[in-house]
């Protein structure tokens, strides 16, 4: 039997990215927070100080900051007509756990999606066809949010992480130096570019021969000191490359740990609790309102907190699953296309372009998770798709986020995986290869969707979630033409060889891909189509909001991060100009 | 630790996931927490607040209500699982026979740069297998356990540790069935050669319920882990791999190098041994 708490005005599920945003926010409007969070609590010189944080086996291999799945994973299956089976161990995706979660151990890419990805249906249907949102049974939607009114979002994300880039379009006028396709700043970035390192600036020089547009990734790998309007500071990056999977000793990386939780930690509003699970959200009886959740501790002790509203932060998967085994929503169902939960999971379509010299040393070791030169020509709808049979596309980076050995070592078309010709292809081209990252799209399909597993439970007897996916021709089509384009950049550096790695054949959940997962608690201007309105919050309880890349309708060809945070501050925004005053659907239709 | 055996033992987990009665699954319950609770040891810190012992990536941390500071402690760090002593744990002098010779020729020996067992990636996975990572300490093993598809990945009911033991039985058995020598490790170099291949390819079909591409699969990966990852894991001996190709072990600052296109970084290699600070657990 659950024992009863003392009420709280908000609780915050999982403390992440979000969670921390929403907790900061929540708790500077006077509220009474409580955030609770399924692993440990973390810091940086306690968890991942320099002495021992560049650990490729400790941290990549061996998932030591990552969900441990032994007691809870998810199943897969690439279409309806497989059976679900247990992702066994970690692969495709690194799940996050703990306090800070994937931001602690994510690369630090920071992106806007264009303007025109918050339209992907009604923009390529104008320009393309009504037939080209609907193509090879795509279920793409419009966001029901515009980039304009998530910029002021945007820019409060890059002030928080001190984000360091260069600025190509100011208030509408373009800038040299910078990505000239992206939607209108309000501001220039907190900090300058990084500098590039060998690889990066070999491939801005071939882009420009090509007319390409390249510019420094902008990062949140800050480039200089810098002290954020919290107050937090964060200390200049020194290229270690052990960034993505890994946290980050030197607090370079702006993360929950060096950008909020100084402060957050500090209010006498706030309480965070570690090991905590959270089970279910409670309704009431006419399932309109939220009363609460049931937690689990790891002592296995069962809590009812009760709370005014509920934010759900945990990562994208526990959202939707903490929705469907709390009834909140209708769930889809991919045969009739009817129900919202779970509907329009998406991800990236990832693809590379591998490239060796002879001749240039490239030091790969020299790295940091955004330490690249970009080109954006052949993104989203910044080229003309007219007769090329796909919407979406991808940036392009000669990107060099670190040479962790185990993971990094490239090797020439046609070497074997193993034996004397590996050992020699690998001592040739550590130090003299890189590799272009092909970062696309993926555009939501009928057929790819998350509901529950009907077989398999986790040890709390809970089904687990259960993903049906596989990329479409949509993207199979887009990937093929964005790797040949990065292939046209690799070779105008003149190197020694390129070796193409293209996105084919289905979805598999061994090699890892990335951790961009989305969709399934989707964003829409109504609630047939949708699980939230644009401010997150639940149309069928309002007082839940559900933050996070669930909320995306499809996936654009960018890191997703600085858009979640956009629309938690969005949302964040909202509930302190109008819920608090007057709880309720701050949307009406 | 050497007694593992080959068929699984039906642990309360392969049962506890296809419980439906919610009253059962209480019980369960019950007894996966109270496991959580033998691995989490709780330790009173400063100001006697119940802090978490060291995390290291494992289930069982007890809970901690933090409000209003930091729970930061003076003087501990969550340091790597390195690994001492010598000789073998896991290992039967069999299987390191079979394991040598597999690592010899996953990786071998010549003046461009050290072999796997020259290495120490024998030793390496001996000391991975006889630890967490062996026990399938992030590895969900509960069943059913269909075969799947290739997409879905490893769907053994074996831990690692389990793996390995029946796959080396099995190869052997292979071996001496098809071939006029008594294990794998007899075999000639281009016999061996033509084993691993047929693991690798999923053409050698294996007894003792041990898929063969999964079990090749993880034995190139956890070779080359040894290979590569830094010496306190007991393989990369003398950082011998990372010399090979170049790469001067974890440093973690090359501000002053940013700049300097095309030239060689002089740093010496390094281990986490090798660094100021490092103390021996």
């Amino acid at each position: 039997m659950a024992t009863t708490l003392k009420p709280v005005d908000a609780v915050v599920v999982g403390f992440g990215w979000t969670g921390a945003i929403m907790a900061q926010e929540l708790s500077e409007a006077g509220l009474d927070v409580l955030a609770l969070e399924r692993g440990p609590w973390r810091d940086t010189a306690t968890d991942f100080a320099t002495g021992f944080a560049q650990d490729e086996l400790r941290y990549m291999w061996r998932h030591h900051l990552f969900q441990n799945v032994s007691d809870d994973t998810l199943t897969i299956r690439n279409n309806l007509s497989q059976d679900a089976l247990p992702m066994r161990h970690l692969g495709a995706f690194l799940l996050g756990t703990g306090v800070g979660s994937g931001g602690v151990h994510w690369n630090g890419q920071i992106w806007r999606f264009l303007p025109s990805d918050f339209q992907t249906k009604s923009h390529n249907e104008k320009r393309y066809g009504k037939k080209s949102a609907s193509d090879y049974d795509l279920t793409v939607q419009d966001w029901g949010t515009t980039y304009d009114e998530l910029e002021p979002f945007y820019d409060q994300f890059d002030k928080l992480c001190g984000t360091s880039g260069k600025a190509g379009n100011l208030k509408g006028k373009l800038q040299p130096g910078g990505n000239p396709f992206e939607g209108p700043r309000s501001n220039e970035y907190p900090t300058p570019p990084m500098i590039q390192t060998y690889a990066p600036t070999l491939f801005g020089k071939a882009a420009t021969e090509l007319g390409r547009h390249p510019f420094p990734h902008p990062t949140g790998n800050l480039s200089q000191a810098y002290t954020n309007p919290l107050g937090a500071q964060i200390a200049a990056c020194t290229y270690c490359g052990f960034c993505e999977k890994f946290g980050c000793g030197n607090y370079s990386k702006a993360s929950p740990q060096t950008t909020i939780l100084p402060s957050l930690m500090r209010k006498g509003n706030f309480t965070l609790k570690t090991e905590c699970e959270v089970l279910r959200v409670e309704l009431t009886p006419d399932r309109k309102r939220a009363t609460g959740v049931t937690y689990v501790n790891s002592a296995g002790e069962e809590f009812f907190q009760p709370a005014e509203m509920v934010i759900l932060s945990a990562y994208v998967l526990q959202n939707v699953r903490l929705l469907l085994l709390s009834g909140i929503g209708k769930p889809y169902d991919p045969k009739t296309g009817e129900g919202v939960v779970g509907k329009n999971y998406a991800y990236q379509t990832m693809s590379s372009v591998n490239v060796f010299f002879d001749d240039k040393i490239l030091n790969p070791f020299i790295g940091a998770g955004a330490m690249a030169t970009v080109i954006d020509d052949f993104n989203g709808d910044n080229f003309d798709h007219g007769g090329l049979g796909f919407i979406g596309g991808a940036y392009i980076a000669g990107m060099v986020t670190g040479g962790r050995p185990i993971e990094m070592i490239y090797t020439p078309t046609g070497t074997p995986a193993w034996g004397l010709e590996w050992k020699h292809a690998a001592a040739k081209n550590y130090l003299r290869s890189f590799s272009l990252s092909v970062h696309g799209s993926c555009m939501s399909h009928r057929g790819n969707y998350l509901d529950l597993d009907p077989t398999y439970r986790d040890v709390h007897g809970r089904p687990m979630l259960r993903m049906t996916f596989d990329f479409t021709e949509n993207e199979h089509r887009m990937s093929d033409y964005l790797t040949d384009r990065a292939a046209e950049v690799a070779k105008a550096m003149n190197p020694r060889e390129i070796k193409l790695n293209r996105r084919t054949g289905s979805f598999n959940v061994t090699p890892y891909q990335t951790t961009h997962n989305t969709g399934g608690a989707i964003m829409g201007d109504n609630p047939n189509v949708s699980v939230v309105n644009k401010y997150l919050q639940s149309w069928d309880v309002p007082n839940v909001f559900s933050m996070g890349s669930g909320a995306f309708p499809q996936n654009a060809g960018y890191n997703p991060t600085a858009t979640v945070a956009a629309l938690a501050y969005h949302s964040a925004h909202e509930i302190r100009a109008r819920y608090l005053k007057s709880p309720g659907p701050l949307v009406q239709v | 630790m050497k007694p593992i055996e080959s068929n699984p033992p039906q642990e309360t987990r392969d049962s506890r996931q296809q419980l439906t009665d919610p009253s059962a699954a209480r019980e369960i319950n019950v007894n996966v927490l109270r496991r959580r609770l033998l691995m989490g040891s709780a330790a009173v810190g400063i100001g006697g607040v119940t802090v978490a012992a060291i995390h290291d990536g494992e289930l069982g941390a007890p809970a901690q209500t933090i409000r209003g500071s930091v729970p930061w402690q003076q003087g501990t760090a969550d340091a790597p699982p390195g690994v001492s002593g010598a000789g073998y744990i896991f290992f039967t002098p069999t299987e390191v026979a079979f394991v040598d010779a597999a690592v010899g020729r996953l990786i071998p020996q010549d003046p461009v740069g050290p072999g796997g067992v020259e290495a120490g990636v024998t030793f390496f996975l001996d000391r991975q297998l006889a630890g967490k990572f062996g026990q399938g300490d992030h590895f969900y093993l509960g069943g059913p356990w269909p075969k799947g598809t290739a997409e879905q990945g490893y769907q053994s009911r074996f831990t690692p540790a389990q793996l390995y033991r029946a796959a080396v039985a099995a190869i052997d058995k292979l071996v001496s069935s098809t071939f006029s020598a008594t294990a794998f490790s007899a075999l000639p170099a281009e016999d061996q050669d033509k084993v691993l291949k047929g693991l690798e390819s999923g053409a050698v079909t294996l007894g003792g319920g041990v898929d063969s591409k999964t079990f090749f699969a993880m034995l190139l990966q956890n070779t080359k882990e040894g290979y590569f990852s830094d010496p306190i894991y007991g393989g990369n001996k003398e950082m011998g791999a990372w010399k090979m190709i170049g790469f001067p072990g974890a440093h973690y600052d090359y501000k002053e190098w940013v700049t300097r296109h095309g030239e060689r970084v002089p740093y010496p290699t390094v281990s986490f041994k090798g660094r100021p600070g490092w103390r021996e657990i």
